[in-house]
């Protein structure tokens, strides 16, 4: 399992860059994973930040844009344009989670 | 000297996929042959990839307002339902066969076609009728689903999807 550094430490993630333990992450890591995918965190990025690792840390998976949407309450439009292009991989990835499996 | 390896980062805007663009034929109106279509333009608008759906034929009954919240599903022809063909042709099968599949298809939080088609819309994605179709039917825009972006022949259809990937459904 690859070991890169980010935030200054050492923080485990798989070939394609996500961290595989969501325990290592934290907001100031958040940060940084944004910033290497050229995103810049607002309140409206933190709020679905936030319900991801809280929705991951109730079902233990990563949820679909779809669940974004519809329980955490953000239109699917505006979460295209918050991380432009590939919305729910960029999410997960800023929130140290793995890319959700879901297919809707 | 010490090196430092780069940062193992995900590559999400990589210049190789960029300007992907797929179009899918929506040629269908039973409620099973609606799925593929929603599905696959749904994960391919969540993967950045431009999508365009066309609908034709049986697959007006997708965008026509009057149709498109209660498409049916029957058994016949379906050898894959591992029923009895004799079975799909008595009354009332096809309503049961219909709940039974809406029940499925629910039950794992995917949206039924109206809503589902608001999200692929939502996520940028385009919607087109076709213009023999409508014309078959005697259908206007009026009849269509709003976010239909409008009623298209084919040597438009061609002209749009130049470069893109078909989808024949």
């Amino acid at each position: 399992m690859p070991v890169t550094t980010l935030a200054g430490r050492p923080i485990q993630v798989n070939d394609e860059g996500f961290l595989t333990d969501s325990t290592q992450w934290d907001e100031d890591l958040a940060e940084v994973l944004a910033t290497t995918i050229g995103v810049t965190l607002t309140d409206d990025h933190w709020k679905a930040i936030h319900f991801l690792r809280d929705d991951f840390a109730k079902t233990g998976q990563t949820a679909t844009l779809r669940r974004i949407s519809t329980q955490g309450g953000i239109p699917i439009k505006l979460l295209f344009a918050l991380f432009p292009q590939k919305p729910a991989k960029k999410m997960a990835y800023v929130a140290g989670l793995p890319k959700p499996h879901g297919c809707v | 000297m010490t090196t430092t390896a780069p940062a193992i980062v995900p590559n999400f805007d990589s210049a190789e996929h960029a300007g992907r663009k797929l179009a899918i034929i929506c040629s269908k109106g039973n409620l099973d042959m609606a799925y593929p279509a929603l599905i696959l333009a749904n994960a391919a608008l969540g993967e950045g990839v431009e999508t365009h759906l066309f609908f034709t034929f049986w697959g007006f009954d997708m965008i026509n307002k009057e149709t498109m919240d209660d498409l049916k599903f029957t058994m016949l022809g379906n050898t894959a339902t591992h029923m009895p063909q004799g079975l799909g042709g008595l009354p009332g099968m096809t309503a049961m066969a219909t709940s039974k599949l809406k029940k499925s298809i629910a039950e794992l939080d995917v949206p039924e076609v109206p809503e589902f088609l608001e999200q692929i819309v939502a996520s940028g994605g385009h919607l087109w009728a076709c213009r023999l179709s409508a014309d078959m039917n005697h259908l206007d825009e009026d009849d269509l689903y709003d976010e239909v972006e409008g009623i298209i022949s084919a040597s438009d259809f061609i002209e749009k999807t130049a470069g893109a990937q078909l989808l024949f459904i």
